[in-house]
């Protein structure tokens, strides 16, 4: 039998069992394209967190007051009144810390927002001038948070450009009256006026942008929240240092634990009540978050893949009795065990490559439509491709052989009458 | 042209020992009609697929058209059957939806050497063979659409397509009414008149056997009394 002979017959004898072949190739089919779009989307995941975070530059540390201790229940970091505003200014003064370009201290709660009829629950973030620099913002009308503000306590709210749209609908909130709820026991409202909006920038640090609503940080002190510790200084939730030179993040790390542990009156080497992130241990950890999450799909996408090869080798083993007894029918005519196995192979390449490719087709399928949703990022990688159909074209060719194998070193007599 | 001596056959072994064949020694001539009866479990079929190399012997010699059978490998026997052998089974052993046609062209696939036939005469050959069995007009009919005796006469007609020296058919009419059979068998007593085939075949119905030019009768692994008979 030449190529084209054997491949004629291959093909004739897919073509002669419709359904089996079908039913074989969905195997295929569902390995490929579950493992294609699971392994697609832990990527594509991962990639929007980390990227997130790398999009806000690795040059930021944070300083956050230390989480306090409380019968064994620990507090979230950021609940200790521990961080003063003098600290914040301690950390500004370049004799303390030298390489250190912008300091951003905030002071951040969670109120109610109105206005009209419109009313959300979200994040106020009192700020200071530095604060558009050190994240990259930019005021696309009126203007951000002045000196004079901070100084002054002053009535105004600089509104990221979702919170605008949220709030205001179509109309030009410049100018416009917001109230902020005061929360605690007090209850009343503050009244701000809008003097600026910020550019659409997506989504960074965990937070987006442009749902922000900030506000002078003396007023979120003093006018919203209560921003005072028991010694009556004024605190702030955490401070944001723009590192001017990236290799110097270790560096201004240890300067300013050094000064702070100084200034809250720890010694040298104890654990102080702050704590100085960078933005590279959150990716860190991060990493190690949506590395579970990939872990994850990936074991899904791998019980996928044991599932269509079961499917293929019980569609196999099921037809062995008649595809045994067409082995020795075919061998009494005088075929030989290479030409057997030879039809066989050719069978299981043909129906391993075809469903491998409608696979690819509806894994990147589903990718595409994860991506067009909305829902997720996808992102397919040659390897996740590469994985599925090398997997898959394997179990389809060992299991597509595995039986004609066995029947082929069988005498012709033993095959036909095989039950 | 067959010459078989002291052949064996030995399934099982110790207590579950069966001797299917115990010690056979026989001759065919080229161009003879040879009928082999016997009850079942006598052995009859057992030495039919030996002749027709789907099966091996224990022990003995087999000689076909002067070759020694016995100690051929796997594709050397795949050669043999290819070559000197139609098979025609009782249960007609057709593939199931492929049509006539195909079926008739199945061994001329594995043909190899100067017999070959090329590709493009195989489809021709087929047609011819299955009008020399009277299904000219039944090419492109699946199994399924066809009745027993047409199922049997395209598996003839397979047997025939590479042009054998030997046409092997073990109870052909076994599986077929009377009317079937005996269509059957004018087909074969045509086959073996016209064209000089040699003929062996197993039954166990007398009437078929009669037909025979000789009889081969077996007894428990035996052949028990050849006879000599005229042409039927």
């Amino acid at each position: 039998m030449d190529w084209i002979e054997s491949l004629t017959t291959a093909w004739n004898g897919l073509n002669a069992n419709k359904m089996r072949s079908g039913l074989t190739m969905l195997g295929v089919i569902i390995g490929v394209a579950a493992v294609i779009a699971l392994l697609s989307i832990g990527q594509g995941v991962q990639e929007s967190i980390t990227g997130s975070i790398t999009g806000a530059g690795s040059n930021l540390l944070f300083v956050a007051p230390g989480s306090f201790q409380m019968g064994g229940v620990e507090a979230p970091s950021g609940s200790a009144a521990s961080l003063t505003y003098a600290d914040a200014q301690a950390i500004a003064d370049s004799r303390n810390v030298p390489d250190a370009s912008i300091i951003a201290p905030e002071f951040t709660g969670n109120t109610q927002v109105i206005f009209g009829s419109a009313n959300i629950n979200t994040k106020v973030t009192g700020a200071t001038p530095e604060y558009l620099t050190a994240f990259g913002m930019e005021v696309s009308r009126g203007r951000f948070i002045t000196e004079g503000d901070v100084s002054g306590r002053g009535a105004v709210v600089v509104l990221g450009s979702t919170a605008a749209s949220d709030l205001f609908g179509g109309f030009d909130p410049i100018g416009q009256k917001i109230k902020i709820s005061m929360p605690g026991a007090a209850g009343g409202r503050v009244s701000l006026t809008v003097v600026g909006i910020l550019s659409p920038q997506g989504g960074s640090r965990f937070s987006d942008p442009d749902n922000a609503i900030i506000v002078p940080i003396t007023t979120a002190q003093t006018k919203i929240f209560d921003g005072r510790n028991a010694q009556g200084e004024s605190v702030v939730t955490s401070v944001n240092v723009v590192v001017g030179n990236e290799e110097r993040v270790d560096a201004i790390t240890s300067q300013i634990t050094t000064l702070l542990l100084r200034r809250h009156g720890f010694k040298p080497g104890e654990e102080g009540d702050f704590s100085v992130v960078s933005q590279a241990d959150l990716l860190a950890t991060l990493t190690q978050v949506t590395n579970i999450l990939v872990v994850f799909l990936g074991a899904i996408a791998a019980i996928s893949l044991l599932v269509g090869g079961i499917g293929i080798m019980n569609i196999m083993l099921v037809s062995v009795t008649e595809r045994t007894r067409e082995i020795g029918l075919r061998k009494a005519m005088g075929a030989r065990k290479v030409d057997i196995l030879t039809q066989f192979l050719l069978e299981a390449i043909i129906l391993s490559l075809a469903g491998g490719a409608i696979g690819i087709a509806l894994g990147v399928g589903i990718a595409l439509l994860v991506n067009a949703s909305g829902v997720t990022h996808a992102v397919i990688t040659s390897q996740s491709v590469m994985l599925a159909v090398s997997f898959s074209v394997a179990v389809g060719l060992f299991f597509g052989i595995y039986p004609a194998n066995h029947a082929a070193g069988l005498k012709p007599i033993e095959a036909l009458r095989y039950e | 042209m067959i010459k078989i001596e002291n052949m064996t056959k030995i399934y099982g072994s110790g207590e579950a020992e069966v001797r299917a064949l115990d010690g056979v020694s026989l001759e065919i001539t080229k161009g003879e009609w040879v009928a082999i009866t016997g009850p079942s479990g006598s052995g009859k079929s057992t030495l039919m697929h030996i002749i027709g190399c789907l099966d091996s012997p224990t022990s003995g010699e087999y000689w076909l058209n002067g070759a020694e059978v016995s100690g051929m490998d796997d594709t050397q026997l795949a050669s043999v059957r290819n070559r000197e052998i139609g098979f025609v089974f009782q249960s007609f052993n057709l593939l199931s939806r492929v049509d006539a046609l195909q079926q008739v062209m199945l061994p001329l696939q594995y043909q190899r050497g100067d017999k070959r036939l090329p590709r493009n005469e195989r489809a021709k050959r087929s047609r011819e063979m299955l009008e020399l069995v009277g299904l000219g007009d039944r090419t492109h009919h699946l199994p399924t659409e066809l009745s027993g005796g047409q199922q049997q006469r395209v598996a003839i007609a397979r047997a025939l397509a590479q042009q054998p020296s030997i046409l092997l058919a073990d109870e052909p009419t076994g599986n077929l009414d009377s009317k079937s059979g005996a269509e059957v068998m004018e087909i074969l007593h045509r086959l073996h008149r016209e064209q000089g085939l040699t003929v062996v075949m197993v039954t166990h119905d007398p009437k078929v056997a009669a037909q025979a030019q000789r009889v081969i009768h077996f007894q428990d692994g035996l052949i028990v009394e050849p006879q000599q008979q005229g042409v039927a």
